[in-house]
């Protein structure tokens, strides 16, 4: 019996495979060096462009002539060359791969750690570097060692102050950074069957934070209605009895509100032992917790107060912003007292706008809080957006209250 | 596959954001790498690296998939890098571009010679060899041909 991982590579772990993938992606920060390479390799044509895509979501608009100059050569290459070109305010290509694009049993390989993400989907999804994309592009396949899966098992209901970030967190923390080195992350149990898919994407987005080369979830009828929504025909996933080299059960009414310390993601502690500690910024958005439901959820809990230190809420794709737009949740949100950026990763990576100073903390929904990610001397708290909206309001980490 | 150099040891989970910071990667500039190379750890390490071997605790090249950071290790003159695991992509990315890992935990002082074969599996300092596991075929094939983008170029 296989895991989601073996029947969709068609192999046992431990074997090398080689595979055609489904999709392939790169942003602007990647798909640089990605085209850098297959010039390199002699320019010798495009395996399949309606599979390949190229979004830009990293430094989005450009910050400086240097990137603009970068970004100009590769927008022009990608606009006569592929079928899908995102160019900047679509979004982040993660978010813009959930969208509708990604279907379950497809292989995913997107040229960023967190191409994760679309193992939600029960896609193997998951990151390479830009050679390695260069050679997809030209070859349209890629070889994969078949990874062990670690089973984690969800049972129970979510607290209502909790959300699918402190399930991610406590998984992160049990595993460690390096927990899941080489191998698949498989979610189960019946807590799954209550997350929405956004839930989910949040779930596989950290799965790479332990090292994991995939996170992903049997594709079920939530996946499938999701789908339908964007026109997307799919079909569910039975799951088979399979073996995990390591399992990991989570009760979910144990899963509380949680903060990762800066400079370790797997380093967690309840918001409750945090409460009072001064930030300069609260940063909402990214690949992690940038979508509709989060900024709604933000919004919900901001409504008709005025944030007390500088916000920064940046949507995930342009449709997340135009749905926030239509719904009012943006009015809320502006209301409050918070900026606006433009759909992408933001101050996430650290190389342009929201950018920290020296001695400066920021309260961020992202998924890394690495030594000077986000600006040199600068420290970054991870936690979920209810955490964010909360912390936004007081100018001092938070734990949520119940909505 | 043989190589050697001067050992330069540092610690666990070295992310790599660490080895190259994200404010350096809007060039097409390898001597910016190269040069920027730890510099949020140590900026008295990039000119050390220099036929280097890096001897790292484990899951080197953790994070952000930045080809930029097996790049910078290589240009500044990184010859291999011995750890007891590595971050995937990371492993991926050095193979490709030609910087040969070796997964092993080996503690030695700084400045010691390292010596190592790919093919067969071993490294070695100070008279102790211990046996790795060795690289596949096709990393092999990868790195003798230079890197993946040499190995395509004579390939197709
Ligand atoms: S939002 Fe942050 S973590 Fe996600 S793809 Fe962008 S830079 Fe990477």
């Amino acid at each position: 019996m296989s895991t989601l991982s073996e029947r969709i590579l068609g192999a046992p772990a431990g074997e090398y495979v080689d595979r055609n993938v489904d999709r392939a992606y790169v942003h602007d920060g990647t798909g640089v060096l990605t085209l850098e390479a297959w010039k390199n390799m002699g320019s010798k044509g495009l395996c399949d462009p309606s599979r390949l895509s190229v979004l830009f979501d990293h430094i989005v608009p450009a910050n400086n002539s240097t990137t603009a100059t970068l970004q100009h050569e590769l927008r022009e290459f990608a606009k006569s060359s592929f079928l899908h070109f995102f160019d900047i305010g679509e979004g982040i290509c993660h978010q813009c791969m959930s969208e509708g694009v990604v279907r379950p049993g497809e292989v995913v390989v997107g040229a960023d750690s967190h191409s994760c993400t679309l193992g939600a989907f029960g896609a193997f999804a998951t990151g390479v570097g830009a050679t390695d994309m260069a050679a997809i592009w030209l070859t349209g396949e890629t070889w994969f060692r078949v990874p062990e899966s670690i089973g984690i098992r969800l049972d129970g209901n979510l607290s209502d102050a909790a959300e699918a970030k402190d399930i991610a967190l406590t998984y992160v923390s049990r595993l460690g950074m390096d927990g899941g080195s080489y191998k698949a992350l498989e979610f189960t149990g019946n807590g799954i069957r209550r997350l929405t898919m956004d839930d989910r994407l949040v779930l596989c987005n950290l799965a790479v934070e332990t090292g994991a080369k995939a996170g992903m979830l049997y594709a079920d009828s939530i996946t499938t209605d999701y789908l339908a929504r964007y026109g997307q025909s799919a079909e569910p996933q039975v799951q088979e009895p399979c073996r995990y080299v390591q399992e990991l059960a989570i009760d979910l009414a144990d899963v509380v509100p949680l903060v990762a310390v800066p400079p370790r993601v797997d380093t967690v502690k309840p918001v409750h032992d945090l409460a009072g500690l001064p930030v300069d910024q609260v940063f909402v958005g990214t690949c992690t917790n940038g979508r509709y439901s989060d900024l709604a959820r933000f919004a919900r809990a901001v409504k008709g107060n005025r944030v007390a230190v500088r916000t920064i809420v940046v949507p995930a794709s342009r449709q997340v912003l135009w749905e926030a737009a239509k719904t009012g949740v943006l009015t809320d949100i502006i209301e409050a007292g918070c900026t606006i950026g433009t759909p992408g990763c933001g101050p996430c990576l650290g190389a342009h706008m929201g950018v920290l100073g020296e001695g400066e903390v920021c309260l961020s929904t992202a998924n890394r809080n690495f030594k000077n990610r986000m600006g040199v001397g600068g420290e970054i708290y991870l936690a979920s957006v209810a955490t964010a909206a909360a912390t936004a309001l007081e100018g001092e980490i938070t734990e949520p209250g119940v909505p | 596959m043989r190589g050697a150099g001067h050992a330069v040891s540092l610690g666990a989970d070295i992310d790599t954001d660490v080895v190259i910071a994200g404010r350096y990667l809007r060039t097409k500039d390898r001597s910016i790498w190269a040069a920027r190379v730890f510099e949020d750890l140590d900026p008295a390490l990039a000119p050390r690296l220099s036929g280097a071997v890096i001897v790292a605790g484990r899951n080197f090249g953790c994070g952000s998939s930045r080809e930029q950071a097996a790049i910078a290790l290589k240009g500044a003159g990184v010859v291999a890098v011995v750890a007891p695991s590595f971050a995937r992509i990371f492993f991926r990315n050095a193979i490709n571009i030609g910087l040969p890992l070796i997964e092993a935990d080996l503690k030695c002082p700084d400045g010691t010679m390292v010596r190592f074969d790919l093919e067969s599996g071993w490294v070695e300092t100070g008279g102790i060899r211990l046996t790795v596991r060795p690289l596949s075929p096709r990393m092999l094939d990868i790195l003798r041909a230079g890197g993946l983008v040499e190995y395509w170029k004579v390939k197709l």
